[in-house]
């Protein structure tokens, strides 16, 4: 049977790889994934798990020695943050291109400088364009599920790509949260031992990390590109195999009261639920606002946004990272770059929110919202701004 | 059908471009890379062998007539045998 305990969900993310029956684990601890690692090495120390965890001396080590693992065909786990996670970014396009399903978690913090452990997204988002599947967790059941979920994704032989999970730094991975972990006969049911596509075994030579000049590469791009747009397919099984096992249901693209609202808020990660209460608010003010929130941020959830969207006169698209001298926040330029060929599509206001662990509070969605729908198409003065920065 | 070294088409590339084949490095001819090749003079050839101790690549064999030649298979260009050969034997010539 699910048990439901309160935990904190950076321990909950180690006790959620526990039960994913992995080989190995090489995690370097960071603030603030820590705990993470920590508690993994417990796991593996007390004998609660067959497995090694491997005490790496940097990320770039903790990344490219589960690659090492991952090759001989070892179900691997590693975890970071920020700096680490910058660290580890030369290895990263090469598990990819490797095919290899590692399984990361990402406790989302701001990169430095100046210097500041806190939460944002400027981690994940110079990691977009590695061939990685990208997903954000909302709160701490999400982190525990789709940590579990993120293997059986990976592994699937239609998509042999890794996979992270974004878990918001501190502001879910310190919090005591209610969690009701999976019965672990039915997560070994729902993930089964790996089957990898190629082994490092002597008795079946195989190359692998091979070599590849101007007379194969734009193909091996092209083949890497389709790979991870047709991973989609499989998340949505996966997803919906999980919904009918476990009850809870996943989508690449989760909607909160949208579906009669005139102007729609955006967020990714743990921000969504003080946008809910927000979106609440405003419903009770009469306002008729609706929130839109992206789970799955590689393979981009193109058809699943503009329908979401496609009503909404007013879109206020939420960033947590900085793309400096660009078109606005990672999330707005993707987000309209998508909607670029709707007939129909909201005025969209991108506000860069939250940076550095800046805390945004239900009354700061409130009035983004209501600014918004008083400006109308006349509040657009600049392509993005700094919401509430001083000066 | 001719059997092909490597695919065309990128639906042919295998997963993670893995290599079930083992040694098939030969079978990817780096002489293709090449904007020289050298051509041997025998007549002032002295069948030192420095040539063959020089190149990079180890594609040059003495033939039993004892003269000197590059597989042209391998041989990336570089010039280094035609630099080293003292006799002055060697000469690089334009890929043509």
């Amino acid at each position: 049977m699910a048990k439901r305990v309160g935990m904190e969900v950076a321990i909950a993310a180690a006790e959620a790889v526990g039960m994913c029956n992995i080989d190995m684990a090489a995690v370097y601890p960071i603030t603030p994934q820590s705990h993470i690692a920590e508690h993994l090495s417990e796991i593996v120390a007390d004998g609660r798990i067959d497995a090694e965890f491997v005490t790496v001396e940097s990320e770039h080590s903790a990344i490219s020695c589960v690659t090492g693992a991952s090759a001989t065909g070892a179900r691997v786990y590693t975890a970071t943050s920020s700096q680490g996670l910058m660290l580890m970014h030369e290895i990263l396009p090469i598990v990819s291109a490797m095919r290899l399903p590692v399984v990361m978690g990402i406790a989302n913090r701001a990169v430095s400088g100046p210097l500041n452990i806190l939460n944002d997204h400027s981690d994940i988002m110079p990691q977009r364009d590695n061939g990685w599947i990208v997903i954000f967790s909302e709160n701490g059941q999400e982190a525990v599920d789709l940590t579990i979920q993120s293997f059986k994704i990976a592994e699937h032989p239609d998509v042999m790509l890794p996979c992270c999970v974004n878990i918001d730094g501190f502001q879910l991975t310190h919090m005591v949260e209610p969690i009701e972990f999976p019965d672990q006969k039915q997560v070994n049911k729902f993930l089964p031992p790996r089957k990898p596509y190629a082994t490092l075994h002597p008795d079946k030579p195989a190359s692998m990390g091979t070599f590849a000049m101007s007379d194969i590469f734009h193909e091996v791009m092209k083949a890497k590109d389709e790979a991870l747009k047709d991973s989609k397919k499989t998340i949505l099984k996966v997803w919906a195999e999980w919904e009918k096992m476990f009850g809870r249901r996943y989508r690449p693209v989760e909607t909160y009261l949208a579906d009669d609202a005139d102007v729609l808020l955006l967020t990714m990660g743990s921000m969504g639920e003080t946008a809910e209460i927000a979106i609440n608010e405003l419903r009770e003010k009469g306002v008729a606002a609706g929130l839109v929130k992206i789970r799955l941020w590689r393979p981009f959830p193109f058809d699943e946004l503009k329908q979401a969207v496609k009503k909404a006169g007013i879109l206020v698209v939420t960033d947590r990272a900085v793309s400096f001298g660009g078109p606005g926040g990672p999330v707005a330029g993707e987000v309209k770059a998508a909607l670029y060929d709707e007939k129909k599509r909201p005025l969209i206001y991108n506000q860069i929110i939250g940076l550095g662990g800046r805390d945004m509070a239900v009354s700061d969605f409130v009035k983004m919202v209501e600014d918004a729908v008083k400006a109308g198409a006349k509040g657009i003065t600049k392509d993005y701004e700094f919401y509430g920065v001083r000066g | 059908m001719k059997k092909r070294k490597w695919p065309e088409a990128w639906h042919e590339v295998s997963p993670g471009c893995v290599v079930f084949a083992p040694a098939n490095a030969r079978e990817y001819h780096t002489g293709s890379w090449k904007a020289q090749r050298p051509i041997w003079d025998d007549s002032k050839c002295i069948q030192c062998g420095v040539c063959y101790i020089f190149c990079p690549e180890g594609c040059i064999t003495q033939n039993e007539d004892k003269t000197f030649r590059a597989d042209l298979d391998y041989c990336k260009g570089c010039g280094i045998c035609a630099h080293e050969c003292w006799p002055g034997a060697i000469t690089m010539i334009e890929e043509g």
